[in-house]
């Protein structure tokens, strides 16, 4: 049961990251457009070159 | 925190002109402020190609320095210079087969309610998190965790489990503080009461090294409501925003004569006896007369007459009207308050103080259940209390497992589930349901109530049988017409240009104000206009006369129906509704509409206070009505029906008036959003079948003491599992 003193932690540091990325996705309006995001993943616009 | 109030709807204001005109205004400043951004809103986008042609289009515009789509609220922002108008823009965009509407780029209400939807997101998103680890550890005590170990687990769950229930659970606190203060029993205070004690309790038991906390049964609840709660706010906001998302196209100023100098006033400054300029394509600020210049006005917001009027000197004007062809001056009778416009407003208001405020599903439901829970918790504490001779801490173990498997968890999410599913369907077919309860209302509908112009027909003229008048005739008048702005000269040229028409070679076309266009063809003089100006005997029909070489030639128009009225029609009496069609207009143009849609119970000259009158009746008959309406006229009427709808042309009164405004051009919709009220309004009580079916199997096992931290775990996940999944079974 010692390995318990380790997956604690570990466990709860990655609940920890996935809140963090989160907090980091409201933060920077990733919520604002769900189906536009979804759909611009169709587009052939910028697939040449990035998007000045 | 605008969650205070549980199930509170947004404010309803008892007169919508009243509500129109401060927004109007502050819309106006708005504009000032930040005149390099617009808000245009596209009812049909749903495909990536949308997207890039949109934002292709408008990024070639010059002066357009971006422009980005949001295909979840179907509307694009542009950030440009100063000079490119929404109006442009718009036209840019109808070139690539887009229709737009201006919106009220008033982003300070709309970051105001982001942000507190966003707030909520992030106590859902902390809520989440804690349950995820604090179930993790739960599981490993369910599955047989003894002694130290379970008191470890338990001391972490709460650990993690007590901020998070003082973070997450703010807006059920404050709200049942909020509630409790104004001493009524809200569906908040269980709730509240159910995260304390059970907060409270599990930290007991693990102090006292107890088998049983419920901190996975806290976070879960505060986590499911808060789902509920966040789904309930964002329908909310789109109500809130709806009434003044779509702009308020009219800015409350006119055009005031001073000594003969033009000054811009508003209208609120504007008093009896002054003299105020109108120019052609612009709408009446006041009640007046006209004492210079002649015209044609187009009264059909007012009135429903599809037919333009004449105007001159002499003729009283009304606010509201839109000159059509030329610049009037207007000596005012009544402004302000006195105008027909405000009386008009007024009749609004009566109407809403007789229209019975309508008690929610869910409403209803949580007046029902917040006191049998506690009822329920209180008579288990006190049972307990006596048959186990006192002991404390057994009792209120056994009060707070009932409050943990009643808490309104499913009841929390049933309705708002239900609403956000059926919104987003109506949404993407291009219906912005406006207020909370529209859905359930709409369920109840047998008779609807249609509105002739601008509802049903587009009130767009369009030429009938262009083609049976001698060539030569015709290519005149498209010549004649060409030049014009009014709107029967419009369709005609536009009916020549769909037709091939060569246009014959007219010169000195002249536009005669109020009365039409004249020019010189082959060398003689030919008229296009009112009856008496080109000497033709008037049909009874709405037509404009052309005089060619001694003989008159009479173009008979009718007005377009809006796309998708007919099927809507078909739809609707297949569904077994009744279906009146009531105008303001004269009746042949009326009759005609009626059989061309199959309408059997029709009215035509109908006053506005008729029409809320004839609605007033069919309510007091027992009937629900479904009025849809666009003009000032239907204003009345659509605030005494049952529900309402209006399209998104329609005048801003109407709009704020009605529960659901429709996006696009075509109407069919209106029929699917009956079926899918009459389906949600279904879901919605399955959903409470469901849910009360779960807590009379598990509030007994609670009762008599056995059930554990895990039944109600199970009970919580599972019935809130299922009504989300009933709630998503809408079609």
């Amino acid at each position: 049961m010692e390995i318990l003193v380790i997956l604690i932690p570990v466990s709860l540091l990655l609940g920890g990251i996935g809140l963090a990325a989160f907090f980091w996705a409201m933060r920077t309006k990733q919520f604002d457009d769900p189906d536009g995001d979804a759909q611009r993943i169709l587009t052939k616009d910028w697939d040449d070159r990035p998007k000045p | 925190m605008a969650v205070v109030e549980d199930f509170g709807r947004a404010p309803i204001s008892a007169c919508p002109a009243c509500a129109v005109v401060p927004a109007a205004e502050r819309i106006a400043a708005l504009r000032a402020e930040r005149d390099g951004r617009i808000m245009l809103s596209l009812p049909l986008a749903h495909c990536a190609a949308c997207i890039s042609s949109v934002e292709a289009a408008l990024s070639a515009v010059p002066g357009v320095r971006s422009a980005r789509v949001n295909l979840t609220r179907k509307r694009v922002s542009i950030e440009a210079a100063s000079d490119v108008t929404a109006a442009f823009l718009i036209e840019v965009l109808a070139a690539e087969g887009q229709e737009a509407h201006e919106l009220d780029p008033g982003l300070l209400s709309t970051t105001e309610t982001d942000r507190q939807g966003r707030d909520l997101l992030m106590r859902v998103g902390v809520a989440f998190f804690s349950m995820m680890n604090v179930m993790l550890l739960s599981v490993a005590v369910w599955s047989g965790a003894e002694d130290a170990t379970r008191d470890l687990f338990h001391w972490i769950s709460a650990a993690i489990a007590l901020p998070t229930v003082i973070f997450a659970g703010q807006p059920f606190f404050k709200s049942a503080w909020a509630s409790l203060r104004v001493g009524r029993l809200g569906m908040d205070v269980p709730i509240s009461l159910a995260l304390i004690l059970a907060s409270s309790i599990s930290v007991y038991e693990t102090w006292m090294s107890g088998h049983h906390a419920y901190f996975d049964a806290a976070v879960m609840l505060a986590f499911f409501l808060l789902l509920g709660r966040y789904l309930d706010h964002r329908t909310r906001a789109v109500a809130r925003s709806a009434a003044e998302e779509l702009a308020a196209l009219e800015v409350p100023r006119a055009t005031v004569l001073e000594d003969g100098v033009e000054v811009e006033r508003t209208i609120s400054a504007i008093l009896a006896g002054d003299l105020v300029l109108v120019r052609p394509g612009a709408r009446m600020p006041v009640d007046g007369v006209v004492i210079k210049g002649a015209s044609e006005v187009d009264r059909s917001l007012l009135t429903g007459e599809s037919l333009p009027v004449w105007a001159g000197e002499g003729t009283l004007v009304s606010a509201g009207e839109v000159n059509l062809t030329g610049p009037l001056t207007v000596r005012v009778t009544a402004a302000g308050k006195d105008s027909s416009l405000h009386r008009m407003a007024d009749l609004v208001a009566v109407a809403e103080g007789a229209k019975t405020r309508y008690t929610s599903l869910a409403d209803r439901a949580a007046k029902l259940y917040s006191p049998l829970v506690h009822i329920l918790s209180f008579s288990a504490f006190g049972y307990w209390m006596w048959a186990t001779g006192g002991d404390l801490r057994y009792a209120i173990n056994i009060s707070a497992a009932v409050l943990i498997i009643t808490c309104p968890c499913a009841l929390g999410l049933a309705v708002p589930a239900v609403i956000t599913s059926a919104s987003g369907k109506l949404f993407r077919k291009g219906l912005l349901i406006k207020h909370g309860t529209a859905l359930e209302r709409l369920a109840e509908v047998d008779t609807v109530v249609f509105d002739k112009t601008g509802t049903l027909t587009l009130g767009m003229p369009e030429p009938v049988a262009l083609m049976d008048h001698p060539q030569d005739a015709v290519a005149v008048a498209a010549a004649l017409a060409a030049g014009s702005s009014h709107p029967l000269a419009r369709a005609l040229a536009e009916g020549a240009r769909t037709e091939n028409v060569m246009l014959a070679e007219v010169t000195d076309i002249r536009e005669v104000p109020g009365h039409g266009i004249e020019g010189i063809w082959q060398g003689t003089r030919v008229r296009l206009g009112r009856a008496d100006w080109c000497g033709a005997a008037p049909v009874a029909a709405t037509a404009t006369y052309l005089s060619l070489t001694g003989k008159t030639h009479a173009f008979t128009f009718s007005d377009r129906p809006r796309p998708g009225a007919d099927k809507a029609v078909a739809a609707l009496r297949a569904a077994g509704m009744k279906i009146e069609l009531l105008s303001g207009d004269s009746p042949a143009p009326v009759r005609a509409l009626a059989e061309r849609l199959g309408i059997a119970d029709w009215r035509a000259g109908v006053l506005p206070a008729e029409k809320a009158a004839r609605v007033a009746e069919l309510s007091a008959a027992g009937h629900k009505v479904l009025m849809v309406g666009d003009g000032l006229n239907d204003t009345a009427a659509l605030a005494a029906a049952h529900v309402s709808i209006s399209p998104a042309t329609a005048l801003d009164a109407a709009r704020v008036a009605s529960d659901i405004v429709l996006l696009g051009q075509d109407m069919a919709p209106i029929a699917d959003a009956v079926r899918i009220g009459r389906q949600s309004a279904r879901r919605m009580i399955e959903n409470f079948v469901i849910s009360g079916g779960y807590n009379v199997i598990a509030v007994p096992l609670a009762l008599v003491g056995m059930a554990t931290p895990l039944a109600a775990a199970l009970a919580m996940s599972l019935s809130s599992i299922t009504v989300s999944l009933n709630a998503m079974r809408l079609k």
